[in-house]
């Protein structure tokens, strides 16, 4: 068994949203829900993570930024899609912009609906998340 | 016994046991920290499920001379410990911590990443800002025992801290730097996790990440080492003080905001070159009239 679901650190990044999942992403690390208990730690450095959690829908520029995080990340890595703009555009899917949600650029493991998403559900996701990339270590182990 | 093989088991129960009790202390500054903040804190072992976790990722460098100079790193702290647990020239261990903070610089200077190479300059500062009281406190702890080896100052009948009060308090100033405590905490920190903050292992992930923890953990034993002697005639009052020492820096940790570089510089030189040298004066007079 590996610890990767015992320390699991995130990195966030804000695609187009209107920065309502932002702040609940950020309640997440409060005195009130704490995420630290779990040993999620949320660092600015993709090297560093292990879970990239991505908020808001996908547009023309930052489809190349979050290009470059996801390849900076090292394996085994989880994509987490947060809030339903991320999951699929939400209310900026007419928009001439966008993309869509983030599966239009990265392979994206668990989807957190909400709109915003609360907390508690973001936590959820992320322990869902955990379960992913243990899976992924073990595919990964044989590879290596 | 010999003294060869107690001091030959002393340094294998330092190998062995100064990561064990540095991740644990790390993870209590972790909790305790927490608490601080209102809020519950990750289990005392996070420390270690981060390390082992660390260890099970990806091997991937910038190039190829940068995990060279992360394993010089954890050798020579390493090094620095074990002699310094052994009894050995306290220079000696001075100028290898010395060494070894210079490997992680050229790690951090090796990438051309902007934060990891402000980071490793940041860290030579600090260095910078130190290492005057460093040399006080051994030079003091000379002239009080007239002998520069651990082992002599340890079994020193006089209680240090009758001698060197002052440069305790130095010690203890320039400990928050080397801690890596706010509002020190300029080349890397361990609470925020954001660019400049984190600058100086910027570009270190995965294996070498845990390399770095791990002697951090060492260092953090050693330096604690540092602050029992001051006390060595009472070994339980020698490791009260140590722990109490970390929990003041915890403390000063969560109630202060960082400082600029200019400001860590200046008021680490300016209490080596009052407390420390006017103890060591003190010190000289006394003992030599
Ligand atoms: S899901 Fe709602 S709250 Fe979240 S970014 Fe989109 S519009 Fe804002």
């Amino acid at each position: 068994m590996s610890y990767l679901a015992k320390s699991p650190w995130l990195i966030h990044y804000d695609g187009s949203s209107c920065n309502g999942c932002d702040i609940e992403v950020l309640a997440c690390l409060t005195p009130m829900y704490d995420v630290e208990r779990f040993g999620i730690i949320n660092t600015g450095n993709p090297k560093h993570a292990d879970i990239l959690a991505i908020t808001g829908s996908v547009n023309e520029q930052n489809i190349p930024i979050i290009k470059n995080i996801y390849d900076q990340m090292l394996e085994p890595k989880v994509v987490i899609a947060i809030g339903i703009c991320a999951t699929s555009g939400g209310i900026f899917r007419e928009c001439y912009n966008v993309q869509g949600g983030v599966d239009q650029v990265i392979p994206v493991d668990v989807y957190i609906p909400g709109c915003a998403a609360r907390p508690e559900s973001i936590i959820d996701g992320v322990v869902k998340g955990l379960g992913v990339l243990e899976e992924k270590y073990k595919k990964y182990g044989k590879k290596r | 016994m010999t003294t060869t093989a107690i001091t030959a088991i002393i340094v294998i129960l330092y190998l062995i046991g100064a990561p064990i009790l540095g991740g644990i202390l790390a993870g209590l500054d972790r909790i305790i920290t927490a608490r601080m903040q209102g809020r519950y804190g990750p289990p005392v072992w996070q420390p270690f499920y981060d390390v082992l976790k660390l260890m099970s990722k990806e091997k991937a460098a910038v190039n190829k001379t940068q995990n060279f100079y992360v394993f010089c790193f954890l050798l020579f702290m390493i090094f620095t410990g074990a002699v310094f647990f052994a009894g050995g020239d306290l220079l000696l261990v001075l100028f290898a911590l010395t060494l070894a903070s210079i490997f992680l610089v050229l790690g951090a200077f090796s990438s051309n990443s902007p934060y990891s190479f402000i980071g490793a300059e940041r860290e030579l500062i600090q260095t910078m800002a130190y290492e005057p009281m460093v040399l006080i406190t051994a030079a003091g702890m000379y002239l009080a025992t007239k002998s520069f080896f651990v082992a002599d100052i340890a079994a020193f009948s006089t209680p240090l801290i009758y001698y060197l009060p002052g440069i305790f308090i130095g010690f203890v100033y320039i400990l928050t730097i080397k801690f890596r405590k706010s509002p020190f905490d300029l080349s890397t920190s361990h609470h925020a996790h954001q660019e400049l903050v984190k600058g100086l292992t910027t570009e270190f992930s995965g294996p070498t990440l845990a390399m770095i923890e791990i002697a951090h953990w060492y260092e953090n034993i050693f330096l604690l080492g540092i602050v029992y002697l001051f006390f060595a005639f009472n070994p339980l009052l020698g490791v009260i003080v140590a722990l109490l020492t970390y929990f003041l820096e915890i403390l000063i940790d969560n109630s202060n905001a960082r400082v600029t570089w200019q400001l860590t510089m200046k008021s680490a030189w300016i209490v080596a070159a009052t407390l420390g040298m006017a103890n060591l004066i003190i010190v000289f007079f006394k003992l030599s009239v």
